[in-house]
This record gives structure tokens, sequence and C-alpha cells, in this order.
């Protein structure tokens, strides 16, 4: 398992013939800083229980980037999320996130970790998860009256506006539906105006159309607020038509790329050393078929990293 | 008869009946005492029950009684047994709860020590001859002896634990509802854990001493249990709970000091039967959404 080496594509510091196709980020290893870089990770590693996860990764994410982290069941994308938070210490390699070790910009992060949803007796108003975004790590009781807390007050009106969740934030939480959920706990995310903004499965256990509005929601947010969005999915083809670039995590390793080069029949099969088929749909939808688990299929997720 | 037994020196003027509650200084000081209790144990309470550590603090309540009886037995004042034996406790509770992942595995040990605890309290009497006008104080509570100096104890603890919460309630509150994005950003989750656990163990420690071990819930469960019914706004959900639990203490107090049923009885009865109210009028506004108390399925 350790043994396998990655195969890096688009922002390896290397001379491998997919670098150079990649004509927009032809520029590596610091010779072009144009775009402020958010996360960088080179030939980092990641061990849990002293088990390697994933090895001789390297990627990079640029500012108001819209990146998605696929792979199947145990390939290291929560790993992945948490090595980004500074949650666990990379074991090998470097990491810098948003210009820092990882674990020093926490404040300009936002998460959304894996599967979070409040059973029906929760009770929590949605107003005050988010607020709880804004100021729920400071210490001391807020007193009425300080412009702080109208300020606080403002930017959480202000968010719920953003992702539409204002007519339902005074609810008690567990009564919500998983779609209205998600869409306050993307406002809790979004209240600090952070720069990076990981959603570690933001789509699971959400229907179609749920599937669609927020993964809609998430692009405008990328658009209007300039925000890099690091999205962990299972299924790519809710966001497909969204996003800039794809980091592919299998076999101990990672691809880098955009989608239609990574989410390829040679990338595949490649990454994980066995043969492995991409169909495209003629409604556009991407099929891969001859995984040892097969990541694009919906209901089967459980035992995850 | 009945009605003798349960209004004794009632005089039915209320002015000339709190003057009669406040002539014996024995009184005064079971209202002190009932007060501070109640203001602590009815915002530590709302944060347990918030938490979902009911079965821990119950635990941390019956680990007082050993700690009650192997102070008398050591010639040792009630406070320290109180005290020392719920700081223990909590400190193991903190220990399981770090330890362990899963929540059944963690019940089931905090089950355990709360059977070891009721062994060791019964050892405890059972050594020590006579107790027995005591056993029924230790476990049930009473009123008739909170001495000046007990009152000053808990005016601190409770100063303590009030002071604690009250810096740590946004980071705790963060911590209780939404622990992976809380840790995110910093928040120092386990610590704040082991630190509730903690004040949940002075609480329980100093409440145990007015409502005796087996009552404490009285105060710190249902009261808070009832204003987590009532409202999901948080600020406006600890003072219901402080409410509830300082009406019950009073009525009760002052129910017990004009009859022969013990103290413990009333407050427990009074918070309880407030309890089920809010639950049958919450029932009903399930099924007419007009009146805006929900209601979880049991």
């Amino acid at each position: 398992m350790t043994e396998t080496s990655a195969i890096t594509a688009g922002h390896a510091p290397s001379d491998d013939a997919a670098s150079a196709t990649d004509g927009t980020r032809a520029a590596t290893a610091g010779a072009s800083e144009a775009r402020p870089e958010c996360v960088r990770f080179e030939r980092a590693a990641a061990r849990v229980g002293g088990r390697t996860i994933w090895s001789e990764v390297t990627l990079a994410v640029d500012a108001g980037e819209f990146v998605a982290v696929l792979g199947p069941n145990g390939a290291g994308k929560s790993t992945l999320i948490k090595a980004t938070l500074g949650l666990l210490p990379v074991s090998a390699g470097t990491a810098t996130v948003l210009g820092k070790p990882p674990g020093e910009a926490r404040s300009r992060i936002g998460y959304l970790p894996q599967r979070r949803n409040f059973d029906a007796g929760t009770r929590i108003r949605g107003i005050d998860l988010v607020r709880l975004g804004f100021d729920g790590a400071r210490w001391g009781i807020p007193l009425p009256g300080l412009p702080r807390r109208a300020q606080a007050t403002e930017r959480v009106g202000e968010v719920l506006e953003l992702v539409g969740a204002a007519g339902y934030a005074r609810r008690p939480i567990g009564e919500l539906s998983g779609g209205e959920q998600q869409r306050l706990l993307i406002a809790q995310a979004l209240v600090r105006r952070p720069e990076l903004l990981l959603l570690d499965e933001p789509l699971d256990s959400l229907d179609l159309p749920n599937q669609a509005a927020v993964a809609s929601l998430v692009r405008r947010i990328c658009r209007e607020e300039r925000v890099a969005v690091l999205l962990v999915a299972h299924d790519i083809n809710p966001i497909l038509s969204y996003l800039d670039r794809v980091i592919y995590l299998a076999g101990g390793g990672a691809v880098e790329g955009r989608p239609e080069e990574v989410i390829s029949t040679e990338t595949l099969s490649r990454l994980y050393g066995a043969p492995i088929e991409v169909l495209h749909a003629s409604d556009g939808r991407l099929v891969v078929v001859g995984q040892p688990e097969a990541p694009f299929v919906h209901g089967d997720r459980h035992a995850h990293d | 008869m009945i009605e003798a037994a349960l209004f004794q020196g009632l005089s039915w003027n209320p002015i000339d009946d709190v003057r009669q509650l406040l002539l014996f200084p024995f009184m005064v000081n079971a209202l002190e005492a009932g007060t501070i209790v109640a203001v602590m144990a009815g915002i530590t309470g709302w944060f347990m029950v918030l938490r979902r550590q009911t079965f821990a603090g119950h635990t941390l309540s019956v680990i007082a009684f050993p700690g009650a009886a192997a102070a008398s037995l050591a010639g040792l004042p009630l406070a320290v047994g109180y005290f020392s034996f719920c700081g223990l406790g909590a400190l193991t509770l903190a220990g399981i709860s770090g330890s362990r992942r899963s929540y059944s595995g963690e019940s089931a040990a905090i089950g355990s020590l709360q059977a070891l605890a009721l062994a060791l309290g019964f050892l405890f009497v059972s050594l020590y001859h006579g107790i027995l006008n005591g056993l029924n104080s230790l476990l049930f509570g009473t009123f008739l002896g909170i001495t000046t100096g007990q009152v000053t104890t808990l005016l601190v603890v409770a100063a303590t634990t009030v002071a604690l919460l009250a810096v740590a309630a946004r980071p705790l509150f963060f911590a209780s509802v939404d622990a992976d994005v809380a840790r995110a950003r910093g928040v120092p989750v386990r610590l704040l854990g082991f630190g509730f656990l903690l004040v949940l163990g002075l609480s329980v420690a100093a409440t145990s001493q007015i409502t005796g071990a087996l009552l404490v819930f009285a105060l710190l469960v249902t009261p808070a249990a009832t204003a987590h019914r009532i409202t999901c706004r948080p600020f406006l959900g600890v003072a219901l709970s402080v409410a509830i639990a300082l009406a019950v203490t009073w009525i009760g107090l002052t129910l017990a000091y004009f009859s022969v049923y013990p103290v413990g009885f009333y407050v427990t009865s009074l918070a309880f039967a407030l309890y089920i109210v809010v639950r049958i009028v919450g029932a009903l506004g399930a099924r007419h959404p007009l009146v805006h108390v929900r209601v979880e399925p049991a």
C-alpha cells in the first residue's frame, strides 16, 4: 500500500506531458504568483493509526477556484480535508494553507464536516448555529448593546439571505429537511467571510433536486464571494459543469487536473493500476466502470475513513 | 386530619405567613441555600440536558451518597465527602468519555460506576452503626440543619461554577451542539467536556447537601428539561431553567415548613408536574400548529 507511488498531473513540478497540456497552469513551483494559492501540498503524505492513507500528493488550489475531491471509499478524501484544517499533521512533505502551516489560518477557513444531520429532537435554532460559526469560539458572554453584537446579527442575517435560509432559520434545526439543514450549515461555514471553504460531502443524503440546488448555490458563492471551494463528493455528476478542477484520490496517491483530464480512462487506469473505463452517457454524465469499489453509485456509503 | 398535617400554623395571610417563614434562622438559611442551589442547578442543568449527559449527572449524584457516608464514617464534615467524591467521580467520567468512542460503551461504563457507588455507600453506612436517622437525609435531603457556614460554602461554589460557565458559555455551547466544526475552529472541545464534568460534579455535590443524593435531579434535570421543551433560544432557555428551579425550591420549602411532608417530595413533585404539563401542551401544540411549543416524537 505504501509503495504505491502517486501519479501527479496538472500542478506537479515535473516535465510530465500532462502538465504541459494544461495551459492555465503551465507555470509551477513558484514561477508565477499572479493568483494567490489557497492550498498547496508538496509530496505530502498522511498517516492515520500507523497506516499511510496517501503519499506523494502534490496539489494546489488557487483563490476563487471550485475544486472537487473525488475517489472511492477509504481513499482519504476526508483525511485530505483534515490535513488542510491542520487537525491531522502531514507525515511527510509539506502543506501550506493560506500561506501558513495548516491550523494557523483556521479563522479564515469555513468548514462543513461530513454526515452531520440533526435528529428531530435537536432543540437548536438554525440561526443560533450560524451565529456560533461567527463568534462561537470566543470566550465570555456577549453583552447587549455592544457594536460587535449588532455587527454579528447583521452578518448572520446577510449570510442567511445569501443561502436562502432566512425563512426557516428561527425554527429548531431538527425539524428541517436535509436540504434546509445543509443550507444553514453552509451559511455557518460562510459567516466569517472565509477565503477557503472546505465542504465534506455536502451533497450526501440529499435528494437529486436538492443536490442540484446546493451545488449551484456553492458555485454561486464561489464566484460572487470569491471563495476557493474544496468540495468532497461521492458523485461528480451534480457538480461536473461547475468545476474548475478535480483532485482524484485512489490507490494511495492523487491526480489533479481539469475534470476531463482526470476523469478519463487513461488517467484513472494509471492511478488505480488497474483497467478502468470512463463512459460518457448521452446526457453528459460520467460513469466510471471497473473500480475496486464503485464511488459513483448512490447508497453504498458507510465506513468512511 | 390531612388538612391539619398539611397546613399547621398557616394563617392564610401572606404577610404574616412570610414573616412566620423567616422567623427561625434555620428557615432563613434553608431559603438562602435553596436559592443559591436553584440558580446553580438551573444553569448547569441546562447545559447538561443540552449535552445529553443526564446519565453522567445522575451517576455523579449517586456518587455523592458514598461520599457523604464515608465522611460521616471518618468523622469529617459531610461537605468534604460530597465534594471529594463528586470531584473524583467527575474525573473518572471524563476519563471514560474521553477514551470511549461509542455511546453504548460509555453508558455501560457509567452504569457500572453507578452500581459501585451505591454499593460503597451501603458498605459505609453498614460500617457506621446508628446512622439510620442520617441515612434518610443523605439520600433525600433535609432543610433543617443548614448552617450559615454551609450557606457561605454554597455561595462560593455557586459563584465559581456560574462564573466558569459564563466565561465558557459560547465555546461550550458550540462544542455541545457542533463539536466537529468547533474543533476545526480551534475550540478546545475535549478540555471543555472535561471541565464541564468537573463543574457538574461541583454542582451535584453542593445540591446534594440540600436535596439529598437521590433528589438532586429534581433541581438539576427537571427544570432544565422543561426549559428545553419550552424554548430553543439559548439565553431564554437558561433563564427559564433558573426561574423554574427557583420557583419549585421556594414553593417546596414553604409547603414543607407548613406541613409534615419532606421538602424533597414537594420540590420533586412540583418540578415533575410542570414538566408533564409542558409535555402535554407540547403534544397538543404538535396537533394544533397555532401553539408554538413543539414536541419531539418520544
